[in-house]
């Protein structure tokens, strides 16, 4: 099989057809399991396993990781974490039969790498905090969310959007 | 009769590896579709490219309709499916600190995961980040908790807070959305071409 590599690269799908797909796979996974995607539920679980490695009591007190510990098994036992496992396999294969595989910064030409690399982690820290408020991110809340009609999924992907929209000014620098 | 699994048709320990499965897939569709690039994603600010936009509502409004249909032939009781939590301020706040997120740092958890798996390093520090958000929120959850658990209008729809019929309702979004991508399409064609 003669894949071009080089050409290949800024091929992407159709965003209808993607789009289409990850509705069907969300019908599925609400189908089999009940529940729709997500994905910063596996980062939490990893922020819980860590804190309570390095401190127990810690994790215990807490009125917030405590929620998440059970003497039974480690947080990271649960579905999300899996689901997570197979999204990095996932994007994986895809990348690979793409030709997208390789350790790099992608910024725009002008920016600095140090730059992107900075609001990558600031960006980062905002959305995590977010993200335990509003319980979701926009895997979790707002498109499983707006699947089953539910009002939160709604009102957190209206104030994701449009939040970006207002404060898309601000940051134009770093992509256009 | 689904959903399958909370009825009992398959038995739980396929659980795991039904996550493993769904989210392979969930990973090649996001990567497949671009979704691993920061400057796609950051088009739908901006308007050199709005795939964010299409794949969002497409894979919403097929969601939706499919699973009304399926409920509607029987083959799932909607009832049963998990309804995210409505948290009024929780919602509103939480959604906005993550658009500013989103728009400083081009990613959002799904998105960043799969940009990790093709080595993106601006994606490492962004999931990173997105740890450390977590760890500052836990550890000052005494200050957060009254917006964390505060509002709880219980796990409505939308068809509860609006009193919209429910069917109505999905064909106005379609029409909506339907709109709204001829609308982006047409803003495409204006703004300055961006490579990336």
């Amino acid at each position: 099989m003669n894949i071009d590599n080089e050409k290949n690269r800024h091929i992407y799908w159709n965003p209808y057809f993607g789009g289409f797909l990850l509705g069907i796979l969300i019908i599925f996974t609400f189908y089999i399991t009940g529940r729709g995607l997500g994905a910063s539920g596996a980062m939490k679980s990893s922020v819980v396993t860590i804190v309570d490695d390095v401190s127990h009591e810690h994790a215990e007190q807490s009125a917030y990781y405590s929620k998440f510990l059970d003497d039974t098994k480690s947080p990271m036992n649960n579905w999300l974490v899996f689901e997570t496992l197979g999204v990095l396999v996932g994007a994986f294969i895809s990348g690979g039969l793409s030709g997208r595989i390789s350790w790099r910064i992608q910024h725009s030409p002008k920016i600095t790498r140090r730059r992107r690399l900075v609001f990558a982690l600031g960006g980062g820290i905002l959305f995590g905090i977010g993200a335990q408020i509003a319980r979701g991110c926009t895997s979790g809340a707002a498109l499983s969310g707006m699947a089953v009609l539910s009002t939160g999924g709604f009102i957190t992907m209206l104030a994701i959007f449009g939040t970006g929209y207002v404060f898309a000014y601000f940051f134009r620098k770093n992509w256009i | 009769m689904g959903p399958l699994i909370p009825n009992g048709l398959i038995s739980f320990e396929w659980n795991s590896i039904i996550a493993i499965i769904i989210g392979i897939f969930f990973g090649f569709i996001l990567e497949a579709s671009g979704f691993s690039s920061s400057r796609k994603l950051a088009g739908v600010f901006y308007g050199y490219d709005f795939a964010v936009l299409k794949v969002f509502f497409t894979a919403a409004l097929v969601s939706l309709i499919g699973l009304l249909y399926m409920d509607y032939l029987g083959y799932v009781d909607i009832g049963q499916l998990y309804v995210h939590p409505t948290y009024l301020w929780g919602a509103i706040i939480g959604g906005a600190i993550m658009g500013v997120g989103f728009v400083a740092g081009g990613f959002c958890p799904g998105t960043s995961l799969s940009a990790v798996a093709i080595g993106k390093i601006d994606a490492i520090f962004n999931v990173i980040g997105i740890m450390i958000g977590i760890f500052i929120f836990s550890e000052l959850y005494t200050l957060f908790e009254p917006l964390y658990n505060g509002n709880f209008q219980g796990n409505i729809t939308l068809v509860d807070s609006l009193g919209v019929n429910r069917y109505w309702f999905v064909f106005i979004l379609t029409v909506g959305a339907i709109i709204m991508f001829a609308l982006s399409d047409m803003i495409r064609k204006r703004v300055k071409k961006i490579f990336y």
